[in-house]
């Protein structure tokens, strides 16, 4: 019974979407489940939220995952002392604590850890129990290292916690969680999408004729892949630990299946195609003269490659042989007894996927395949780097307590408690260590995984909860194959259709549909018993003949096949009533495949899947009455699935269904009900309104640049200080909303204002997509953002006891504060509220000249004079000034001081600044206009936006059209539209109201012209639509330069903005030069207005001398003063280094 | 086709795609023999003005018989250049609410105040020695300090209850004369509207500031703009052509239209009762069963304006200030000989 247990925290908002009148819908409604049915989503969203995947995953490795762990490796023995050990009893992760010492109370919230640089961490609790002399000691609680715990999980303040709660806590309540806090930064754990463990995939490479099972064995101890091959129509096992292929029938017969014929019928039953194909492999083996299990033994073990550690003893072939097919040959299937039965016959069935490949060359997997995927999460990651730093722990601790065992006379007693805590910070370092640079080095697989964490990013509130649910692949990026990167249709409703960054990433970057859930894993145990009450024959007794009689089907439990049932259909609805009915945990899926004539039963983490509502003798089991109950509130989300109404199917079981979209859509032969469609897209691309009526493309470039928009990120956005920080002054919730808004609160947080728009040519400053913006608009405070950008600076302690120290304002002759000091106040801080421009200081740091020396403390001297301190002050260099937005003054976790300044910028938009509708729209803004210029219509409106109408033939963006409409009715009608996916406002309606206001019905309004005062020849699409700024914004990218700083080593113009650099004459516009011939023009761009530098060239040898003076020749006869490139003389000299002389032989000019 | 008969001449013609005839014609040497000279005394017997109504913030009027240009830079004055008074400098004391400083200078500088401009001169913003004196700044203040309510009954939760100041509203600005503007300003100066919420306040926040107002125009920034909007309209009209609708066609024919439109007498006949009223929406143009027997139009020299005041003047005068300015214009240009 894994079902969970209501939860849910008690959350104001969503309640909100259960509330009696809601969105004008009341209680007393009558309930049409065919729209209604959408009441399901919020309700799932209520218990599961956004980012639950993450949560459970976190979860899960902490309750059970991490108990699984210690129980694996719960015993430390000594080798010197044999009475020693140390037992692991439990583990326990506790709530996270202070560090500090001397705190008054050890909560820490995780906002202070953001404010601090901390690490949002708990203690790591074990309960011991060892020897101590002849003693046997129980020791609880003992901390071995600190865990950082994932927001919102259930270790975490924030859990359960109601809004009031959060707001005390500084927590936004519209913050999905499901990341870390470590030193100050916010961690994301992205998921990773891998191809699934323990499973056979047959692929086929039909112009070389190479056709290919292979396995990838995962345990807690080792990973490996074994393949099965064909080569030359031979087949051969493959194993990386093996140096050469071995013949399949010597690897069965190694197994311990020394018949022939009982070998054929494993693999190929009676079926004589097969039985033909596979007579040739028999052959092979006799060939070998390899007919019993010795003889195949010792064979694999010679071939087998040994890496033994130097002391232990060397074993026969035989051993060899028999350790490589125990342990690491498909090591996911464990040897008892030495009984390699089991392991022969998954053999014989992937060799027998390979048999039926070389038959029938369709039957072969697609590794692209949704249902061959398997995604992990953030607590299968961090169970792979803790059990790999328990290890560490333990050996650690056991060298240490060997090291004192060994010495034979102790004074008193020893307790190995005093070295365990020692080794404890390994724990703790390296869990950091691993999410903060997001290198996973795992010792026992060899792995070294980089980029696995990624700091959370907090543009905007939709590019935090985009990261929540991003899905990253392991596929290279440059490689150039379209299969991984193209839409898969197995993704349906599972991964967004739309949201995938373009370039490079595209496609192999997915995000999850919105209601999505990803599996922990379950356990296997009590699947694998009721397989056999439910009457599967076992496999131990079932023959190679019978195993492949027709009609009988194999029975999988993740990939391993545990018995066989004659009557296959009737077995999956048995299993599948006991889910319905809550016996087993909801996620397990079944599923028939055919082809395979295999049951598959699935209890492993990683798997996607989603809910859908069953459907039963044509009727949806979700009927009026309990959407009823659900509206009143007195039924949840897990009520639906433990009544049996609703299950989650994965992507493999949904092969095995009919679902239908729609109500009326149900057939004889539907088994299931589609909750809503637009839950097939994802979160970011949920707020494009009518995304069903524009062009695929369109919907993925928003998706991009949803993420750029500046809006409101989080409530406490205020209160955060973050290295940058795009907020919008006059945010506004979109006139056209979707449901997916409403769901993920995106009206409450939202980035954008609704612009009134012409869509018109205007000036001719609005070609190539440029945008003309109302002057009086930008006035009243259209488009205005902050920009606030962070300042960090620490007070360092040396260890000649000197330290960093502020020092105050520095004053001139009249005691005022000279004017770089001007806005400091005493303690050599910054005021708040203050304007700060170029060239001011806004922290006067100093710091000590003899940091470096020991002498100082050595000598306990003398306290560090005036004199003994230089001036390191933080300069202000953006050319806008900013005004102080906030000081804080606070330490570190290493006690030092930290003071963080936050400065703040207001922006009203400007020529060049972007901005984006919600359909992949983006331009620049090319003109402002004077709000008497621009053009009116007959009640007087103005439009805050001109768009020229080129931007819509190509784009086909009928979306934007239709969110113009329904905007404008709803600004007529007083009432938001909703321009939901597949769904939402209907075109009709909305020309409706257009025509009852006295609107055209069109959109399109009779408008007059601003300067002439004539009326507007043509119809003018006239209407709101919700604009984005973008961050791109002029006043960080604008760049000019006369002057400036040069690179030391070429004496160039440096490179790039910051460096404030030099604009490039590239290589192009070099050879429009040339073929122009602007030779002066030339000499000057390339030489003189950058490294021009004289040098004396000896005429005599060609070389470079100084000073009129020629060190070769010894002479200065025939030294030439020249003017070349910097470079060029770095370069002859870089080639004499390298005993090679460049002679410059001169020549008359003219 | 562009309709240059008599009668249509003066008509903006409404098409289902497009809109023809907008440009005035009635210049010498557009229609051949036809004298179209400007002459004061035709003008005199075309011009009319209508008051439809005036309010203290808004007001609706006719202009017939002007031509479009006339009329326009009537709109444009009243929109950028007639002067008023708003907020320019903020001097902010202590400002501990979480609206930032810019934000609420922002706020302060759009909030229209109810003032004679015509009392003050111009402050010259571009010369940097140039000290405000009474006669060019207005100066106002603005404290306001949120408290805890101690008498707020237990449970609540709405921060007007539970706290004391929580909303700093318009009316809470103060006007402190200088010199001799309390003679000018008797009444004082004020914000036109008491309700404009500037910032909310949480206890232990507190705001004050010193505010320096200034005559500007619309042209540097919206909020010296008198006028929320100004704008015209032309005055549709709407012919019935060929026999008279009757019978259901009658009633679809009303129902292209806004109410009180289009009306049926005792006929069944639909007959256009208050063209004034349509809002051009051009409905009727959609059905083809009227194809043919209607046709829309706008008088071209009918301009019915629509002034909303922010509330600093009365739309009157911002309106008769348009007219004054247009003159000074003309004047000014007057006085330049242009031929040289």
């Amino acid at each position: 019974m894994a079902i969970e247990k209501d939860n849910a925290r008690p959350d104001a908002s969503f309640n909100e979407l259960l509330q009696p009148v809601y969105h004008g819908k009341k209680i007393t409604d009558a309930v049409n489940t065919a729209e209604d049915k959408w009441l399901l989503l919020p309700a799932f969203l209520k218990i599961k939220g956004l980012v639950k995947q993450h949560l459970d995953s976190f979860n899960y490795f902490v309750n059970v995952d991490l108990k699984k762990i210690v129980r694996a490796n719960e015993r430390v023995v000594s080798d010197v002392d044999p009475e020693f050990y140390l037992k692991y009893l439990d583990i326990r992760v506790g709530m996270p604590q202070r560090k500090d010492q001397n705190s008054l109370s050890t909560e820490i919230t995780p906002h202070e850890c953001r404010l601090r640089d901390l690490t949002y961490a708990a203690p790591i609790f074990v309960d011991v129990e060892y020897t101590r002399g002849k003693k046997i000691v129980i020791h609880k609680g003992l901390e071995i290292g600190r865990m950082p715990i994932m927001l919102r999980s259930e270790r975490c303040v924030l859990a359960c916690k109601s809004e009031t709660e959060m707001a005390k806590l500084m927590e936004c309540p519209l913050d999905p969680g499901g990341y870390f806090i470590v030193n100050g930064t916010e961690k994301v754990i992205l998921v990773q999408e891998q191809l699934s463990k323990n499973r056979i995939i047959v692929e086929a490479d039909e112009k070389k004729g190479i056709f290919q099972a292979s396995v990838t064995s995962s345990t807690h101890e080792r990973k490996s892949k074994t393949y099965i091959l064909t080569k030359h129509g031979k087949i051969y096992l493959k194993h990386n630990s093996i140096t050469e292929d071995i013949p399949i029938v010597l690897v069965l017969k190694a197994c311990g299946i020394q018949s022939d014929f009982e070998i054929l019928q494993l693999v190929a039953g009676a079926d004589s195609r097969y039985q033909e194909v596979f007579a040739i492999n028999i052959e092979e083996c006799a060939k070998l003269n390899v007919f019993t299990q010795q003889q195949a033994l010792e064979y694999l073990g010679t071939k087998v490659k040994t890496s033994r550690r130097p002391m232990s003893p060397r074993l026969s072939a035989l051993q060899e042989g028999l350790e490589a097919l125990a342990t690491t040959v498909i090591a996911h299937i464990t040897v008892h007894n030495l009984d390699f039965r089991e392991k022969a016959i998954y053999m014989a069935i992937m060799t027998r996927r390979v048999l039926m490949a070389m038959v029938n060359p369709q039957l072969v997997d697609d590794r692209d395949y949704v249902g061959n995927k398997r995604l992990e999460l953030a607590g299968q990651l961090l169970s792979l780097l803790f059990e790999d730093l328990f290890k560490k722990f333990n050996n650690d601790f056991k060298t240490s307590i060997d090291k004192v065992l060994k010495k034979p006379n102790r004074t008193n007693e020893f307790d190995a408690l005093l070295n365990i805590t020692i080794h404890s910070n390994n724990i703790t370092m390296g869990m950091n260590r691993a999410i903060s640079t997001g290198n996973w080095s795992l010792k026992r697989f060899k792995m070294e995984r980089a980029g696995v964490t990624h700091v959370l990013s907090r543009l905007s509130y939709i590019s935090a909860l985009g990261m929540m649910t991003r899905i990253s692949s392991q596929f290279e990026k440059t490689r150039k194959v379209s299969g991984p990167r193209s839409l898969q249709p197995s993704q349906f409703g599972m991964l967004c259709p739309s949201d995938t960054p373009e370039g490079e990433a595209c496609g192999l970057v997915k995000n999850l549909a919105l209601m999505t859930h990803i599996t922990t894993d379950d356990e296997e145990e009590p699947i694998k018993k009721l397989i056999y009450v439910l009457g599967a024959e076992d496999i131990s007794v079932i023959s190679g003949h019978e195993l492949h009689a027709l009609g009988s089907y194999g029975i999988f439990l993740n990939g391993t096949v545990l018995g066989i049932t004659r009557t296959p259909v009737k077995f999956v609805t048995r299993f599948r009533n006991l889910r319905r009915k809550g016996r087993v945990s909801a996620f397990i899926s079944f599923y028939i495949n055919h082809h395979h004539k295999a049951v598959h039963i699935a209890t492993d983490g990683g798997r996607i899947c989603r809910p859908l509502i069953i459907v039963d003798k044509q009727k949806s089991l979700v009927t009026a009455k309990y959407i009823q109950v659900l509206k009143e509130g007195r039924m949840q989300f897990d009520d639906f699935l433990r009544k049996g109404l609703v299950e989650y199917l994965d992507v493999n079981e949904e092969n095995d269904c009919n679902i239908a979209i729609y109500e009326h859509e149900i057939n004889s032969t539907t088994t299931h009900l589609e909750i809503e469609p637009f839950t097939i897209l994802g979160a970011v691309a949920g707020l494009i309104p009518y995304p069903h009526h524009n062009q695929s493309p369109r919907n993925t470039y928003q998706c991009a640049m949803g993420k750029q928009a500046i809006g409101a990120i989080a409530y406490n956005q205020l209160q955060r200080i973050d290295t940058l920080l795009y907020l919008m002054v006059y945010p506004q919730q979109p006139m056209v909303k979707t449901r997916t808004i409403e769901l993920i609160q995106y009206d409450k947080l939202p980035a954008g204002q609704n612009a009134t728009v012409a869509v018109m040519s205007y000036s001719g400053y609005d070609i190539e997509d440029a945008l003309v913006l109302n002057k009086s608009s930008i006035d009243r405070g259209f488009g205005r953002c902050q920009v606030l950008r962070k300042n960090t600076t620490t007070l360092k302690r040396y260890s000649n006891q000197t330290h960093d120290r502020l020092d105050g304002v520095k004053r001139d002759q009249d005691g005022n504060p000279i004017l770089k000091h001007a806005i400091l106040e005493q303690d050599g801080l910054p005021g708040v509220g203050e304007q700060v421009s170029t060239g001011m200081v806004y922290v006067n740091k100093q710091v000590p000249n003899n940091a470096g020396d020991n002498l100082l403390g050595a000598q306990g001297g003398p306290t560090p004079s005036a004199d003994d301190y230089k001036d390191s002050p933080v300069i202000y260099k953006s050319p806008e000034p900013s005004y102080i937005d906030k000081v804080l003054l606070t330490s570190s976790e290493s006690e030092q001081p930290l003071i963080k300044v936050l400065l703040r910028q207001t922006r009203r938009p400007e020529l060049g600044d972007k901005f984006s509708s919600r359909h992949g729209q983006k331009g620049v803004c090319g003109v402002i206009v004077q709000q008497e210029d621009m053009p009116f219509s007959d009640s007087g409106v103005c439009p805050d936006i001109i768009m020229n109408p080129h931007g819509f033939p190509s784009r086909m963006t009928v979306g934007k059209m239709i969110e113009l409409i329904s905007g404008k009715a709803g600004v007529l009608d007083g009432s938001l539209q909703y321009g939901t996916a597949f769904g939402g406002s209907k075109l009709t309606d909305m020309a409706k109201i257009l025509v009852d206001k006295g609107y055209s019905y069109s959109g399109k309004d009779m408008l007059t012209s601003g300067i002439t005062g004539e009326c507007l020849q043509a119809y003018i699409f006239f209407g709101p639509i919700y604009y984005q700024k973008l961050k791109h914004m002029v006043l960080d990218k604008m760049h000019a330069r006369a002057r400036g700083p040069r690179a030391v080593l070429t004496r160039q113009p440096t490179e790039g903005r910051s460096r404030d650099g030099g604009l490039r004459l590239g290589e192009m516009e070099r050879d429009c030069l040339i073929a122009y011939g602007a030779s002066q023009l030339l000499l000057e761009r390339l030489m003189i207005s950058s490294d021009a530098f004289d040098v004396d060239v000896c005429g005599q040898c060609g070389l470079m001398g100084y000073n009129g003076w020629c060190t070769t020749c010894q002479s200065a006869k025939n030294v030439y003063k020249l003017t070349i490139p910097y470079a060029a003389k770095l370069l002859f000299q870089e080639l004499l280094s390298m005993n090679v002389a460049p002679r410059l032989k001169l020549g008359d000019a003219f | 086709m562009v309709d240059y008969s008599r009668s249509r001449r003066n008509v903006v013609g409404i098409e289902h795609d497009r809109v023809t005839n907008v440009s005035s014609t009635d210049f010498p040497g557009y229609y051949p023999g036809e004298d179209h000279s400007w002459n004061l005394n035709k003008f005199k017997e075309k011009f009319r003005t209508h008051i439809s109504y005036l309010t203290d913030l808004s007001c609706s009027f006719d202009l017939i018989g002007v031509d479009t240009s006339i009329a326009n830079a009537f709109r444009r004055i009243m929109i950028a250049e007639v002067p008023s008074l708003a907020i320019e400098y903020v001097y902010i004391e202590n400002n501990t609410s979480i609206i930032q400083d810019e934000v609420l200078a922002h706020r302060l500088g759009l909030i229209p105040l109810k003032a004679n401009p015509d009392y003050l001169r111009w402050f010259k913003k571009d010369d940097p020695d140039f000290e405000p004196t009474d006669y060019d700044t207005v100066v106002l203040h603005l404290s306001a300090k949120c408290t805890t309510n101690s008498n707020a009954p237990p449970g609540t939760t709405d921060p007007k209850v539970l706290y004391n100041g929580a909303n700093v509203y318009a009316s809470a600005i103060q006007f402190e004369p200088q010199g001799r503007q309390s003679e000018w300003f008797p009444e004082g100066i004020t914000p036109a509207n008491p309700d404009i919420l500037i910032a909310k306040l949480r206890p232990g926040q507190e705001i004050d500031l010193t505010m320096h107002c200034i005559l500007g125009i619309g042209q540097d920034h919206a909020k010296f703009s008198p006028v929320a909007t100004a704008s015209y309209r032309l005055l549709p009209t709407i012919e019935i052509i060929g026999p008279p609708l009757t019978g259901e066609l009658a009633q679809k024919f009303k129902g292209c239209f806004p109410k009180g439109v289009v009306e049926i007498n005792s006929n069944g006949e639909a007959y256009v009762k208050d063209a004034r009223k349509d809002t051009v929406s051009r409905e009727v143009l959609r059905h083809p069963e009227f194809e043919g027997r209607v046709k829309l139009g706008r008088l071209r020299d009918h301009f019915i304006f629509n002034v909303e005041s922010t509330g600093a003047m009365t739309p009157d005068e911002i309106f008769i200030k348009s007219v004054q300015l247009l003159k000074k214009k003309c004047q000014m240009l007057r006085k330049f000989d242009l031929r040289t």
